[in-house]
């Protein structure tokens, strides 16, 4: 393509000014993890590692770590099944009200989690008279993560077609083994990403979980919020932010290795 | 058996689909809608003044405070002057850069930059907020740190805080679809349109621009509604600003049915956005 070298090199340095406007704050998280004063203070004056095993060590962490594990697998099972099941129905049938179940899908995720959040906690104590705990966390993660897994799964069916079922069919295989050997090995890829995102949108999730969540529990990001404040903790709140800065490139290797369709996961 | 059963499903199409369809609707309209309906009704409910009970009386009081105070009317339109300077920055770094990816990169780079420019949204929401925190913090921060030398100083904590946090947070989603849009625009295209004696700025304006305005409103839905309904990190760096969020946040312990009303703002907001870009045919394209 012609484009002036002038206006090349523009765009170039555009681009290294916006990643380093993208990096220079997340590496600012992983140096200040190893800073050895207790308050926080740039630059450091010098460098430990005992805060990070301190933070190892840590009940707190651990535990919120646990509940976060947990919620987000659950939450995941709930929204593959329901996820999938949607996409199937919506591929492969015509049914009164389709528009609108697929734009009922998308609204968890649309409208702002505040919103969410206080219609669930509202439905759970005052109308039903639940008392919130990891159900209501769960319950919430699922109901704005069954989109993910929905769009993944659509998008892969509707590039599958039905002529591979239906020459499986034809060889006279019935429906239960045409699904097992044909149509979910073919989706498997996509229903992957999907759980993947859906997993990592449960378990970064805060707003939803701040009014679902009873008193009892702590996912890992209202642990980190709850300690933000306190000065005391602050070295460690600083190595589980490190942590979680590190363990993002994960999903993005993986959604690399498995997946062609799409870079990002399937977010778009 | 388990032929027989396949052979039982097989001929009932009907029974098919309502197995496929039952649990998701249930678990959407029942308990989602079915909340979003209780919020609403909420909304038209009053609280009792010695007991903090939510009274079921209807009556549109809250409707009115809501309106007249112009307490509420400001941060009405704070946050809807930072949603769209929100939009309008990323908007700004992200043409730029998903051009650079999707035109000028080396096909071998194109990948890298993609995944460099995905990998900060798997990061934790609070911790880029709190990173932030550190850049901003006056004197002791980073930026008053390396910027201070040349006479700039951080803004501090607050409305402008705010602008950049949430700014950092959403690039990302403006720049994807801005990339996809630009990888499917042939390059004959802006070929065709230097050969014809444009510059690169007016190929911009009248070529790319509108071919990629589709992706412009895919992004800006993400940038411009996520920025709305956000209270987190107005806690967090907005000093003692309040946006939309932060209201709804308070109102919850003490009225809810105050917090149900104040709640509606950003949705009708965003049903009014979602018809503006309706009309314009936007999302027709996508």
């Amino acid at each position: 393509m012609t484009i002036s070298n002038k206006a090349r090199y523009a765009l170039m340095s555009l681009m290294g000014v916006g990643l380093a406007f993208i990096y220079i704050p997340l590496s600012v998280v992983i140096i200040n993890s190893f800073n050895s004063s207790r308050t926080f203070s740039w630059p450091p004056q010098s460098f430990t590692t005992q805060w990070w095993s301190k933070a190892i060590g840590n009940t707190g962490v651990r535990k919120a770590f646990g509940w976060s594990l947990t919620a987000g697998l659950l939450a995941t099972a709930i929204a593959l099944l329901l996820g999938t099941s949607l996409a199937f129905a919506v591929s492969r049938y015509d049914f009164f009200g389709k528009e609108v179940i697929s734009l009922l899908v998308i609204l968890p995720i649309s409208l702002p989690g505040v919103v969410t959040g206080i219609a669930l906690s509202n439905a759970f104590n005052q109308q039903l008279g639940i008392s919130t705990g990891l159900m209501t966390i769960v319950i919430g993660h699922a109901t704005f993560t069954i989109v993910v897994v929905y769009n993944n799964a659509l998008a892969r069916l509707k590039r599958m077609g039905t002529s591979l079922q239906e020459a499986s069919m034809d060889l006279g295989a019935n429906g239960i083994t045409t699904f097992r050997l044909i149509t979910l090995p073919n989706l498997a890829s996509a229903l992957f990403a999907g759980a993947l995102l859906a997993f990592g949108l449960s378990f970064d999730e805060i707003v939803v979980t701040t009014f679902t969540a009873g008193p009892g529990i702590q996912t890992l990001p209202i642990w980190i919020y709850n300690n933000l404040f306190r000065p005391n903790q602050a070295p460690i709140v600083n190595v589980v932010a490190a942590t979680l800065v590190i363990v993002s490139v994960l999903p993005i290797y993986l959604s690399q290795r498995l997946s062609q369709d799409s870079t990002s996961g399937g977010r778009f | 058996m388990k032929s027989s059963v396949a052979r039982w499903m097989y001929k009932r199409p009907k029974f098919r689909l309502v197995a496929l369809l039952a649990a998701p609707t249930l678990w959407l309209v029942v308990a989602y809608l079915g909340a979003l309906g209780a919020l609403l009704v909420t909304a038209f409910f009053t609280i009792d003044s010695f007991t903090g009970d939510v009274v079921a009386q209807f009556n549109l009081g809250n409707f009115q405070d809501m309106l007249t105070d112009p307490a509420y009317r400001n941060v009405v339109l704070r946050t809807l002057g930072i949603a769209l300077s929100v939009t309008l920055i990323c908007a700004t770094f992200a043409i730029p850069m998903a051009f650079f990816m999707a035109k000028i990169a080396k096909p071998r780079n194109q990948k890298i930059l993609v995944a460099l420019v995905l990998t900060p949204l798997w990061a934790s929401y609070l911790v880029k907020i709190y990173a932030w925190r550190s850049m901003l913090e006056p004197r002791t921060g980073v930026i008053d740190w390396v910027l201070g030398p040349i006479g700039i100083r951080s803004p501090g904590f607050g409305g402008p805080a705010i602008v950049i946090g949430l700014s950092y947070l959403w690039l990302p989603y403006m720049i994807l679809p801005i990339y996809a849009g630009l990888e499917r625009l042939p390059n004959s295209l802006l070929d065709a349109s230097g050969d014809l004696g444009a510059g690169n700025f007016y190929t911009f304006r009248r070529v790319i621009l509108p071919l990629i305005f589709p992706s412009l409103v895919a992004g800006s839905m993400f940038t411009f509604s996520l920025s709305l309904g956000d209270y987190i990190t107005a806690q967090i760096i907005g000093g003692k600003l309040q946006m939309l969020g932060n209201v709804v946040y308070q109102n919850f312990s003490i009225n809810l049915p105050f917090a149900a009303t104040i709640a509606t703002i950003p949705v009708a907001i965003m049903a009014i956005y979602l018809w503006l870009v309706r009309r314009t045919g936007a999302l027709a394209s996508l």
